[in-house]
């Protein structure tokens, strides 16, 4: 498992174990993501794939009773992103996420992309206005809101909404972005955009994506590991898994078989 | 009824059948609509016949005069400027200390708080608080803002010991509006590095603000119409003044001796007015009434409509 080398290594986990409560929901993974490349996490239901996505923006840190043993490294400073002396804020602040369902602020859509620059502080307005430009073209979405800024964010598609998020997490430059099935609550035209906007800015940050959908994941990403049980079952080149999967409860998942 | 033979299971019921039971289920909708509509009726119909009772009785006693008299032997030259402008003083002294007091007390326990067995205490204690009868929170304003803070009989006593009486209504109000705050918002801005405080102050409140505002009105509602604690608090019996102005010409230019001085609002001026012999003042009594009466249903109408205008731009 995980015995692949990567050229380039953005966040590696390290036996990574995490419990809720009394429920261990990760056991020992140990996995790299890829800098500048996606990676994404596919399994059945309840296999820890978004646990595991979560815990690389500490949001488990939010409820009490949940527990991280083991070490995701963030490079290049090989900082311990779940270390206990490491505060979560600056964790987010690194490593932005885009959830499931689109959850735009009930604010305009200007202030929706400009939130995370505002949490830091920044209120120069010209800075402002161009990393909002920048962030709405960088998620493709700037042509067709750009007359509108000042409208509420609700007033968009649900597909405009989701790259709106998209953008308000590109507006602070992570070094990674988290996906929590990005597209589970779209339609299929909106989920083309989205896929497309993924591969558009995968040269700009390093991606990882949760994804119900296993025809996604091979499309979108570099990398894919399957997960079962909160373990990881097997990790490799997208390709691989998809084509030629070195374990059988792979090979049973990709093919339908099972899950 | 026949079915035909190929059928592994016969069906129930033929498309007459089933007519005739979505006719008799049919049938408690009528009678359901009926008593609903009746319940309906006897509640708008009394109100309605109360107010009009008071209005017909109370009319001929609202003149301009009313409103600028004060307290007087003869009913005809009585009126209610003292009571109305102790209810606004009062109850502005009662907002001032609730809605910081409440809303800071909610946003605590929504945000903040661990949840543990002391915060669950508390939290039952609060709900508690909300049922506590009105003269038990007059007892406890007598004891404490007049005689421990010697406070006197005083605007500030009145006020604050209505502020302690609606303060569990202005908590309750506010943490379910902050309740009604989906997760993946609260998760939103926690993902892009906000702090609690800025949760609070950029999301929470904003978009709470409809539900805790409405709260304060109707906690402002109930306050304006208590008799019972400003009583054992101990209202004048007459006021034959203005209290000081809360403004000045020199510098601080604000005064806070209106805080200070004596008090009488609103539903104690009708008290007193209903408990006299002389049948005159029944009409002063029913007049300021109507005046009680509009003043509550301005601020509910005003609840309403501040609720309207803030949420319409949230929707979860």
């Amino acid at each position: 498992m995980a015995d692949l080398t990567l050229e380039n290594i953005k966040a590696e986990s390290k036996n990574l174990n995490f419990y809720y409560g009394g429920f261990q929901a990760l056991k020992s993974i140990s996995l790299p993501v890829a800098d500048k490349k996606v990676t994404a996490l596919i399994g059945p239901s309840g296999c820890g794939k978004s646990t595991f996505l979560r815990c690389f923006n500490r949001m488990h840190d939010l409820y009490p009773g949940n527990r991280y043993e083991g070490s995701i490294t963030l490079k290049p400073d090989n900082v311990n992103i779940l270390a206990r002396e490491v505060d979560p804020i600056e964790v987010r602040m690194r490593i932005s996420m885009v959830f499931q369902k689109p959850n735009p602020f009930p604010k305009s859509i200007y202030e929706n992309v400009a939130y995370g620059l505002r949490v830091r502080g920044i209120k120069n307005r010209a800075l402002l206005d161009e990393k909002v430009e920048e962030a709405l073209t960088g998620a493709a979405l700037w042509n067709e809101v750009k007359d509108r800024l000042d409208q509420l964010a609700f007033n968009l598609s649900g597909g405009q909404q989701q790259r709106l998020c998209i953008a308000r997490a590109l507006a602070t430059e992570p070094e990674i972005l988290l996906f929590d099935e990005p597209t589970s609550a779209l339609d299929p035209i909106a989920t083309a955009s989205i896929e497309e906007l993924i591969a558009q800015i995968k040269n700009r940050v390093s991606i990882l994506i949760v994804t119900h959908n296993m025809q996604q994941a091979a499309r979108v990403s570099d990398y894919t590991a399957y997960m079962y049980l909160g373990e990881v079952i097997e990790f490799d080149v997208t390709d691989s898994i998809f084509i030629k999967p070195k374990k059988k409860q792979t090979e049973d998942y990709i093919t339908g078989r099972f899950g | 009824m026949q079915h035909p033979a190929s059928f592994a299971k016969p069906a129930t019921h033929s498309v007459a059948q089933i007519r005739a039971i979505i006719r008799k289920h049919k049938r408690w909708d009528l009678v359901f609509a009926g008593l609903g509509i009746l319940a309906l009726i006897i509640g708008v119909v009394t109100l309605a016949g109360l107010f009009i009772d008071l209005v017909a009785t109370g009319w001929g006693r609202l003149t301009p005069e009313f409103f600028t008299s004060f307290s007087s032997r003869r009913a005809t030259s009585a009126g209610i400027a003292a009571a109305m402008v102790g209810t606004l003083l009062v109850i502005l002294v009662t907002v001032m200390a609730a809605v910081p007091l409440g809303v800071g007390a909610g946003v605590y326990l929504e945000e903040y708080a661990p949840k543990n067995w002391l915060t669950g205490i508390i939290e039952i204690n609060i709900s508690n608080l909300a049922g506590v009868p009105s003269v038990v929170y007059g007892l406890l304003g007598l004891g404490l803002f007049v005689y421990a803070w010697n406070l006197d009989h005083s605007v500030v006593a009145a006020g604050l010991t209505l502020a302690l009486l609606i303060l569990p209504i202005v908590i309750v109000a506010t943490r379910e509006a902050i309740r009604t705050i989906p997760g993946h918002i609260r998760e939103g801005a926690y993902a892009l590095g906000a702090t609690k405080w800025q949760l609070v102050a950029h999301h929470i409140l904003p978009y709470s603000s409809a539900g805790i505002l409405t709260g304060i009105i109707i906690g402002v509602a109930r306050a304006i119409g208590e008799t019972a604690p400003l009583i054992t608090v101990g209202a004048a019996v007459a006021i034959f003044t203005l209290p000081s102005s809360p403004f000045r010409s020199d510098f601080p230019f604000l005064s806070l001796e209106w805080l200070k001085e004596p008090f009488t609002v609103m539903p104690i001026q009708m008290f007193q007015w209903t408990s006299r012999p002389d049948q005159a003042f029944q009409i002063n009594a029913a007049a300021a009434g109507v005046v009680l009466i509009v003043m509550t249903l301005a601020l509910n109408g005003l609840a309403i409509y501040i609720r309207y205008r803030l949420r319409k731009n949230i929707k979860w």
